[in-house]
C-alpha cells in the first residue's frame, strides 16, 4: 500500500476536509473505514441530530480529515437536521468546518438513479470526485462502464472502487490529493436545471435583496436559494421565512405560481431535469446496455420475505442470536471469571488484610469484575446485530414487520432502533432518526428503552445461573435457560405493544405516515464495519465498567463499610490467612468471620438504608440486599451485580464459588433461603420494564430536546417495573 | 382506467405515469426512482399484505399501500 491510515485522530484544525456523500446502500461505511482506518470519532453537530462521523486519511501530500456524512437520496433538506447537512457542503457560516471537496460514493449497479445525487452535488460549486463503487459486483454481472467517458461526461474525476475488496483506494486518494492541490476552491456551478427555472431563482434573490435594506444579514447561499424554490414546506424555505419575514414568503408562492404556469411544477421540473440529465451523461457509457439485477438477492427473497416462510426464518434467525449468546460466550467468560478470582487471591496474600484491602478486593475487583465478566455476551449481540444489517437483512425484517408495528402504532422503520436497543437502548434511541415522521420517531423512542438491552443481560444470566437448573430439550438444542432468557426479552417487546398503542392514542395522535424503504442487495458483510461496530461497542461498555461502574462500585463499598469498627473482623482474617489448625477448627473460624462482617454490614449505611426500604419491596418478594441493589442501580442496571457483589463479599458470603454461590446460600435469619425461582424471576421482570440507565434518559432528551419526555420514560417505566415484579412474584409463587 | 400501483397483482409489471402530490414523500418516491416512464414490477406484498415490495430503476423498493396508491401506473399485460 501507498500509504497508511494513520493512527491517531489528531487535533485536525487547517486540514484538508473531504466530505463523503452517497445514497444508502452504495458501500459508504466500508468506503469510509479503509479511508479512515478504524480511527472514527462520532458525535452530533451541535443542537441537531445529525451524526457527525470523522476519520483522518493519510495522503501522499499530508494528512486530511474524511467527514462521512448520513446516507441521503438527494439534497433536498427537509427538517432542520437535513439542512446542517447540506450547510456542511455549502460553505455556510453557520458551519466554519466547511470542506474542501466532495468525494460522492455511487453504487456502480444503480448508476443511473445515484446521479440523481450526483446532479446535486455538482450545483454546489465544489470540486467533486465520484467513487464508482461496487465495481467488481457490476464487472461479475457482465456490466461493463466506460469509466473515461463517464468522467469526460460528468466532467469530475471518477474512480472505479471496490471498497469490500479494497481496490482502487490507493487511486482514490491520489485523485483525492491531486484535486485538492490544482482545483479552485469554487467551482463554476453545473446548471442542470431549465434557464427559466435559473431566471426565478435571481427574481428570488433580488426580493430578498429589495427587503433586505435595513438588515446586514447575509444571502444564503446559492444552492439553499434554488431548494426554497423547489421543496415547498422544506427546511431552507421555512428557514428563509424566519429571517426575512412573510414578504419571501408571498414572493416565493408567486415565483412557484409563474414557474408552474411556464414549465409545470417545480417538484417535477427537478425530477424530468435530473433524470434527463442522467441519461444523457450514460450516453455510451455502458459497453452493453443491461441493468443486470442480483439473481442471488431475488431468490433469497423469494424464501426470506415470502408469508409463511419469511416470518418463519425470521423467528428462527431471532432465536438461534439468543442461544448463540449463551452458547459461545461460556469460554471467555470462565476465563475472565477465573482472571478475576485470581488477581483477588494475589492481592490476598500481598496485602495484610485491612481498608484497603477491602477497598480492593470487595469494592474494586467484586464490582467491576461482575460486571466485565458479561463482555464476551455483549461483544457476540453487537456482532449478530452488525451482520444482520451489514447483510441487507435488517430491511427485510422492516418489511416483514412493518404491519404488525402499525397496528401498534409504530413502523416498520421502528424495528432497527429497537432491534439496536437489545444492545442498548443508547444507540437505539439515535438509530430512531431514520424514522422521518415525529410521532413515529417519539414513539419508537419512548418504547425502545424497554427492549432487554445488554447492560440487563448480566443480571439475567446472573439469576438464570443461579436459579434456573439447566435442564435440555430436544436433544440439548434447547435448554431451559436459554428459554427463561428469551422469556425476559419478551416481557419488554410485550410491554411495548400497549405503550406504544396508548401513546398513539393520547399523546402522540395522527394519522399514519407514509414509508418508502430501499432494500438493498443482500452481500457478504464486511469485516471491516461488522468488527469496528463491535469494538466501539465492547469499548464504550469496558469505559463504561471502568469509569460508572467503578465509581458506583467504591461508593457503594463505602456505605457498606462505614460505620463500625472492623478491628475484630481483620484480626480474624489474619488469623484464617495463617490457620494451621484442623479442618473443623477452621470452619468454626469461617463461621465467626461471616457473622461478624454480616453484623458489620447491616449496621453501616448500607444496611440501613436497605432496612428501612424493605417494607416497600417485600411485597415483590425482595430483601433488603436486593432492594439496597436496586436502589444503587438507578445510574445503570449493572450496578446491581456490582452491589450484590460488594454486598456478598463484605457481609463474608462470597467465597470460592462466587457471586452465584453467594445468591444461592444467603438465607434469611430463620434459616429459609432468600432466593427462590419467584424471587429470582420477579427481579429479572423488574430489570426487564424497569428505566435505571442515566445514559438512556439523557440521550432521550437530547434526542427529543425537552425534559417531558425523559421524565415520561422514567416514571412510566419504573411503575410497570414495579406492578410487573409484582404480578410475577404473587404468580410464580402459587404456580411453583 | 386510473390505475394505481397497489392495484396491480403480484408480478405485474407497469409503466408509471404520473406521481401524485408535491410534498416531501412525493419528492422521495422521485428520488428513489418512481420517475414517469419508467418501468415498475410489483414483486409481492408482505406477509399481512402491506407493505409492497417494488422493483424500480433497478432497486428493490418496499412502499406502503399509501403511498403505492400515489404512483399512477399503465399495467402491461
Amino acid at each position: 500500500m501507498a500509504s497508511v491510515p494513520t493512527v491517531s485522530v489528531a487535533e485536525t484544525s487547517g486540514q484538508d476536509r473531504v466530505a463523503l456523500v452517497g445514497n444508502p446502500n452504495t458501500g459508504k461505511s466500508t468506503l469510509f473505514n479503509a479511508l479512515a482506518g478504524m480511527n472514527v470519532r462520532t458525535g452530533n453537530y451541535p443542537g441537531v441530530t445529525i451524526e457527525k462521523k470523522t476519520g483522518v486519511c493519510e495522503l501522499e501530500t499530508g494528512k486530511i480529515t474524511v467527514v462521512d456524512l448520513p446516507g441521503t437520496y438527494s439534497l433536498a433538506p427537509r427538517s432542520p437536521d437535513e439542512l446542517v447537512a447540506v450547510e456542511v457542503l455549502t460553505d455556510h457560516v453557520t458551519q466554519p468546518d466547511g470542506v474542501n471537496l466532495i468525494v460522492c460514493v455511487v453504487n456502480a449497479l444503480l448508476l443511473q438513479r445515484n446521479l440523481f445525487l450526483v446532479s446535486q452535488l455538482l450545483e454546489l460549486g465544489k470540486p467533486v470526485v465520484v467513487a464508482l463503487n461496487m465495481i467488481d459486483v457490476a464487472k461479475s454481472r457482465g456490466m461493463e462502464i466506460d469509466v473515461e467517458r463517464l468522467s469526460t461526461q460528468l466532467g469530475v474525476p471518477v474512480v472505479a472502487t471496490s471498497a469490500a475488496k479494497r481496490t482502487g483506494i490507493d487511486k482514490l486518494k491520489t485523485v483525492v490529493a491531486e484535486q485538492l492541490k490544482t482545483s479552485p476552491e469554487q467551482h463554476e456551478r453545473s446548471r442542470i436545471l431549465p434557464p427559466e427555472f435559473y431566471a426565478s431563482v435571481d427574481r428570488f434573490r433580488d426580493s430578498l435583496i429589495a427587503t433586505d435594506e435595513a438588515s446586514d444579514a447575509s444571502l444564503p447561499d446559492d444552492y439553499l436559494l434554488e431548494r426554497m424554490v423547489l421543496d415547498r414546506g422544506g427546511a431552507p424555505e421555512l428557514q428563509v421565512i424566519r429571517t426575512y419575514g412573510d414578504s419571501a414568503a408571498e414572493s416565493l408562492a408567486a415565483i412557484r405560481e409563474d414557474l408552474t404556469q411556464a414549465l409545470g411544477d417545480p417538484i417535477d421540473i427537478e425530477c424530468n431535469a435530473r433524470y434527463a440529465w442522467a441519461k444523457a451523461k450514460l450516453d455510451s457509457v455502458f459497453k452493453n446496455d443491461s441493468r443486470p439485477s442480483s439473481r442471488v438477492t431475488d431468490r433469497l427473497d423469494a424464501i426470506l420475505t415470502h408469508r409463511v416462510m419469511g416470518l418463519i426464518c425470521f423467528v428462527i434467525m431471532m432465536f438461534i442470536i439468543f442461544q448463540s449468546i449463551y452458547t459461545f460466550a461460556a469460554w471467555p467468560m470462565d476465563l475472565i471469571d477465573a482472571a478475576t478470582s485470581g488477581i483477588t487471591d494475589a492481592v490476598c496474600s500481598l496485602m495484610e488484610p485491612g481498608k484497603l484491602r477491602s477497598l480492593i478486593t470487595d469494592g474494586i475487583i467484586a464490582g467491576v469484575g461482575g460486571v466485565l465478566i458479561f463482555l464476551p455476551q455483549i461483544a457476540l449481540l453487537f456482532l449478530f446485530l452488525a451482520l444482520l444489517e451489514d447483510c441487507g437483512y435488517m430491511a427485510r425484517a422492516a418489511f416483514l414487520v412493518d404491519r404488525i408495528m402499525t397496528t401498534f402504532g409504530l413502523s416498520g422503520k421502528s424495528f432497527l432502533p429497537m432491534m439496536s436497543s437489545f444492545a442498548c437502548a443508547v444507540p437505539g434511541v439515535m438509530a430512531s432518526r431514520v424514522i422521518e415522521n415525529r410521532r413515529d420517531r417519539f414513539a419508537t423512542i419512548m418504547v425502545a428503552p424497554l427492549m432487554s438491552c445488554s447492560a440487563r443481560l448480566p443480571v439475567y444470566l446472573l439469576l438464570i445461573a443461579a436459579f434456573i437448573p439447566s435442564t435440555t430439550y430436544f436433544a440439548g438444542w434447547l435448554s431451559l435457560p436459554a428459554i427463561v432468557l428469551m422469556s425476559m426479552y419478551l416481557v419488554g417487546v410485550v410491554a411495548a405493544i400497549p405503550v406504544a398503542w396508548i401513546l398513539k392514542k393520547t399523546l402522540l395522535r395522527g394519522e399514519v405516515a407514509p414509508f418508502v424503504l430501499e432494500l438493498p442487495e443482500y452481500k457478504i458483510p464486511s469485516a471491516k464495519v461488522v468488527l469496528s461496530r463491535v469494538w466501539a461497542a465492547s469499548k464504550a461498555f469496558v469505559i463504561r465498567a471502568g469509569t460508572l461502574i467503578f465509581a458506583a462500585s467504591i461508593l457503594i463499598w463505602f456505605a457498606g463499610f462505614w460505620p463500625g469498627d472492623h478491628t475484630n473482623q481483620y484480626r480474624m482474617e489474619a488469623q484464617l490467612d495463617s490457620f494451621q489448625g484442623t479442618a473443623d477448627a477452621r470452619q468454626t473460624l469461617i463461621a465467626d468471620l461471616n457473622a461478624e462482617s454480616s453484623r458489620l454490614l447491616e449496621d453501616s449505611i448500607l444496611g440501613r438504608t436497605g432496612h428501612l426500604i424493605e417494607p416497600i419491596v417485600r411485597p415483590l418478594g425482595w430483601d433488603w440486599k436486593i432492594g439496597v441493589g436496586v436502589l444503587a442501580s438507578f445510574p445503570a442496571r449493572e450496578v446491581i451485580i456490582s452491589t450484590l457483589g460488594t454486598i456478598y463479599s463484605l457481609g463474608g458470603d462470597a467465597e470460592e464459588e462466587g457471586l452465584v454461590g453467594a445468591l444461592q446460600a444467603s438465607t434469611y435469619d430463620d434459616g429459609t433461603p432468600v432466593y427462590s425461582v419467584p424471587v429470582a424471576l420477579s427481579v429479572m421482570v423488574f430489570f426487564a420494564l424497569c428505566a435505571q440507565c442515566v445514559s438512556t434518559l439523557l440521550v432521550i432528551r437530547r434526542e427529543t430536546n425537552s425534559l417531558f419526555w425523559p421524565c415520561l420514560s422514567f416514571s412510566y417505566m419504573t411503575l410497570l417495573a414495579y406492578f410487573g415484579a409484582w404480578l410475577t412474584y404473587a404468580v410464580s409463587s402459587r404456580l411453583l | 382506467m386510473d390505475t394505481t400501483l397497489d392495484q396491480l397483482q403480484p408480478g405485474q409489471r407497469a409503466n408509471i405515469i404520473r406521481i401524485a402530490g408535491a410534498d416531501g414523500i412525493a419528492s422521495r418516491l422521485r428520488e428513489m426512482g418512481f420517475v414517469p416512464g419508467e418501468l415498475v414490477h410489483f414483486v409481492r406484498p408482505a406477509p399481512l399484505g402491506d407493505p409492497l415490495k417494488c422493483s424500480v430503476h433497478g432497486s428493490r423498493i418496499a412502499v406502503r399501500c399509501g403511498e403505492a396508491r400515489r404512483v399512477y401506473v399503465e399495467p402491461i399485460s
